[in-house]
């Protein structure tokens, strides 16, 4: 089976990462690896994964997404999810998955002065 | 519409399939995009459960309606190993597998009417059920 990459992009010290497509749990766990590996790579000390375009976030996606940001937090790199929709807000919510440790912000802009802000207060905002 | 549509599930490609079914047949009844995405979320959890527990099983979506109201039917069905304890996999947090523990009891959080039947060593049958508002 074709594997289905999420292209991830890198701006200054940030990767930014957007899901366009519906991902399948194998695919979604492909992402989490190859976000982790981009971070070590790049040394980015932040990451937006952009959820504009994701219609339905079930117990799997939410557990992964938590994970990303607990694992990628243990390498030192801040995450944001930028983007999430009322109606994926609510079924996150309703499910009972209210990501309590995961920093989010409304939009892709908001998230990257979010980060921007985060890295400068840690005083390491060069890299 | 009446007849229904059915997604065989096999592997996890098809609970994308089988969550897009439900939130394309949720849209043309009329449901609005809160209620799709209830809908779609709680069939994703409940295919993931028949795909992770029973390897195969189907996921079948009707319209309904009863005393003047429509909505949608969605069956979940599979000859897998059963559910001993109902009690226990209702439960928030309740899992035997690598889940969060919130699939059954998130997906009848979602909907409107939730009813287990289930035999140990025959199979499982999930009927749920939303109204349009």
């Amino acid at each position: 089976m074709e594997s289905l990459r999420i292209p991830i992009l890198k701006i200054e010290n940030v990767l930014i990462a957007s899901i366009q497509v519906a991902l399948h749990d194998a695919s979604a766990v492909q992402f989490k690896d190859d976000l982790l590996q981009r971070i070590y790579d790049t040394k980015a000390r932040g990451l937006i994964v952009d959820l504009t375009a994701v219609d339905v976030v079930d117990s799997f996606i939410g557990r992964l997404i938590s994970d990303i940001a607990a694992m990628a937090g243990l390498m030192g790199t801040r995450v944001v999810i930028t983007g999430l929709q009322p109606a994926v807000a609510i079924t996150l919510v309703e499910l009972g998955l209210e990501l309590p440790h995961v920093l989010t912000a409304l939009n892709l802009e908001k998230g990257l002065a979010m980060l921007r802000r985060q890295v400068e207060e840690s005083g390491d905002g060069a890299g | 519409m009446a007849q229904g549509k059915v997604a065989a599930i096999r592997s996890d490609l098809d609970i994308v399939i089988a969550r897009t079914m439900a939130r394309d047949t949720a849209k043309a009844l009329g449901f609005g995009a809160i209620d799709q995405a209830r809908i779609a979320t709680a069939v994703s959890e409940l295919a993931r459960n028949i795909y992770l527990y029973a390897g195969t099983g189907s996921v079948s979506v009707r319209e309904i309606e009863r005393s003047g109201r429509k909505g949608i039917e969605i069956i979940c069905e599979d000859q897998g190993p059963g559910i001993s304890s109902i009690d226990l996999v209702m439960q928030d947090g309740y899992s035997t597998s690598r889940g969060m523990g919130m699939g059954l009891p998130g997906a009848k959080r979602l909907m409107d009417e939730f009813e287990i039947r289930s035999i140990e060593g025959q199979g499982t049958t999930i009927t749920s059920r939303k109204w349009r508002t």
